[in-house]
């Protein structure tokens, strides 16, 4: 990769005078082989996935898998319509955007993981409001999506774009920082105006912790989305005001990844601590998979209990604790999935 | 690097609800999928960390099974795998691991299909990206995201020569490469990354003319 840090990107703009997104393309390029038209194109289709995920989410409530969550972008969009909104009505949609596209994911449907998919909704909901307003070319928008992903490879090459090791931050963080940048640069903000926007979005996001309830992308997922949004139009604003993050973008992503690595594991998208450790938060696992799980302390009784009840495949789950090589044969005899145990899975995944 | 790619940042177009844990683990069954090389019809998946502590919500287990029945990210019927995997005769098995030093999203595979099993321990990176942790149980770490050949042979003077002869000689550039062996002289996995698409007839090259080579996969970075 022809850079790993946010300076050096702004270098390589500086220096041949031209905006982020056009370094990123360069680089996608050389990487991959593909023509500049290939690369575009494929970025343009993605962004036709943000938009519809965008709209089916406005259109009609969207419920998820589960049963828990569903229907707040279409609440948010006809609030929107009434005008009476404390916010500015463009920066409400693309709240109203954003948790559309995180509810459309929660449903299994079809999103593009922006970084990833528990913080899909942001990049969306900025950009598909930012196309609403007329103000922008629809080409500039998908360009404005490779200064994203630019942003985007330096936070998860040198800190982390993963729940699991570096907690909400990591995801949404970045989510706002990526939608930050991407905004200034839309704007014709300068290379070093769209890194300000990354470092003011991602402080604004540092120590977030990732604690779904029930170990679903949906509590506080979805609304986090949807907030997060809102700070990435902020943090744009702020950058094309003049405002500098006094420390310098690229040691906040530093100082990300070590609060990442200081997270309890309890807080690191496992289900069991923060509010999914709540009275309802654990109340609420319970309905939907039907029994009482993601206690406190992490047992190794509960994984097995959680492991026989899951066991929709096979009868025996006397599975070595150690990892060692086993066919079918040394296995013994399993059981295929029947009628009985699928009803049982169905059960465990509906209210 | 763990990243290259604009599209690893911005992507995969998928099914929700969670890249690590649907996409990446998708990722991981393709994988050991086109490790096998034919069609799967046992597999045993050990889950470790956050994968085993939240991978209901998530539909890690669906995902897991859709990769290795060879469904895309984006596919609808991710949801519907285990019903698919009763349909094509896979039969699967879920437990769950401690311990390890593993990155928080890892599983061990176990896979199984007519007379080839493969084993491996892969994790799920964040946004969709997977990475190969072990394989046979030898150090190997790969991400099938540019075309991979796998090679199983025998430790023996020459060997790698042979391999980047025949590929410069057909206008491969050799991206990474890394070689592992149980001892000195007994055999051998050899993890070749190349630039550009590779063409079958490459393989059939390599086959024929490669002494000590007993097995050769190729991973295909466009699933």
């Amino acid at each position: 990769m022809a850079f790993t840090h946010l300076r050096e990107l702004v270098e390589l703009a500086q220096s041949r005078g031209v905006k982020i997104s056009r370094v990123m393309l360069d680089v996608e390029m050389d990487q991959s082989g593909a023509t500049e038209n290939e690369i575009f194109d494929k970025m343009s289709y993605q962004f036709d996935v943000m938009e519809e995920a965008v709209r089916k989410g406005t259109n009609e409530p969207v419920q998820s898998r589960s049963g828990i969550t569903g229907g707040d972008g279409y609440r948010m969009y006809e609030y929107v319509k009434k005008g009476r909104s404390f916010i500015d009505g463009a920066a409400l949609s693309a709240m109203a955007y954003a948790l559309s596209v995180s509810e459309v994911n929660s449903a299994m449907g079809r999103i593009v993981a922006t970084p990833t998919a528990g913080s899909a909704g942001i990049l969306p909901g900025v950009l598909v409001s930012v196309l609403d307003s007329g103000r922008y070319k629809r080409e500039d928008i998908v360009m404005s999506l490779m200064t994203a992903a630019a942003i985007g490879l330096v936070i998860a090459n040198s800190a982390s774009i993963s729940g699991a090791a570096g907690g909400c931050q990591a995801e949404v963080g970045s989510a706002t920082a990526m939608a930050a940048g991407a905004l200034v640069e839309l704007a014709d903000g300068t290379p070093e105006q769209v890194t300000h926007a990354v470092g003011l979005a991602l402080k604004n996001s540092l120590g977030l912790v990732c604690d779904p309830v029930a170990g679903l992308v949906e509590i506080p997922c979805i609304v986090r989305n949807g907030l997060h949004s809102i700070t990435a139009l902020a943090a744009a604003d702020m950058a094309l005001a003049g405002v500098r993050s006094i420390i310098p973008p690229d040691e906040v992503i530093a100082a990300m990844y070590r609060i990442g690595n200081e997270l309890p594991l309890s807080l690191r998208e496992t289900g069991i601590g923060g509010l999914a450790g709540t009275p309802t938060g654990k109340a609420i696992r319970e309905r939907v998979f039907g029994r009482a799980s993601g206690t406190d302390v992490p047992t190794p009784t509960a994984g097995v209990r959680a492991c026989q009840t899951r066991a929709v495949g096979v009868r025996d789950t006397s599975m070595p604790e150690d990892h060692t090589a086993k066919t079918k044969a040394e296995l013994g005899e399993t059981h295929k999935l029947d009628g009985t145990q699928q009803k049982t899975r169905e059960g465990q995944t509906t209210v | 690097m763990k990243y290259n790619g604009m599209f690893e940042i911005i992507g995969p177009v998928m099914v929700g609800p969670s890249s690590s844990h649907t996409a990446g683990a998708l990722r991981i069954g393709q994988i050991a999928r086109q490790l096998l090389g034919i069609e799967p019809e046992y597999v045993t998946f050990q889950l470790f960390g956050s994968f085993a502590e939240t991978y209901q919500g998530h539909g890690t287990d669906l995902a897991l099974i859709a990769g290795v029945l060879g469904l895309t990210t984006d596919d609808d019927d991710v949801r519907r795998a285990d019903e698919l995997a009763v349909e094509r005769g896979l039969e699967y098995q879920f437990t769950k691991g401690s311990g390890g030093q593993y990155h928080p999203n890892t599983v061990a595979i176990n896979i199984s299909g007519g007379d080839r099993a493969v084993r491996l321990i892969a994790s799920s990176l964040g946004g969709g990206k997977a990475e190969v942790q072990e394989l046979e149980g030898l150090p190997l770490r790969f991400s099938a995201e540019i075309p991979t050949l796998i090679l199983y042979h025998q430790d023996r003077n020459g060997f790698l020569a042979k391999v980047s002869q025949l590929l410069d000689n057909a206008g491969y550039n050799i991206a990474r490469l890394a070689l592992e062996r149980w001892r000195r002289g007994g055999d051998a996995i050899t993890v070749c990354e190349v630039d550009g698409p590779l063409k079958s007839d490459i393989c059939e090259v390599m086959r024929s003319s490669i002494p000590g080579l007993k097995e050769l996969r190729v991973l295909d970075a466009g699933f």
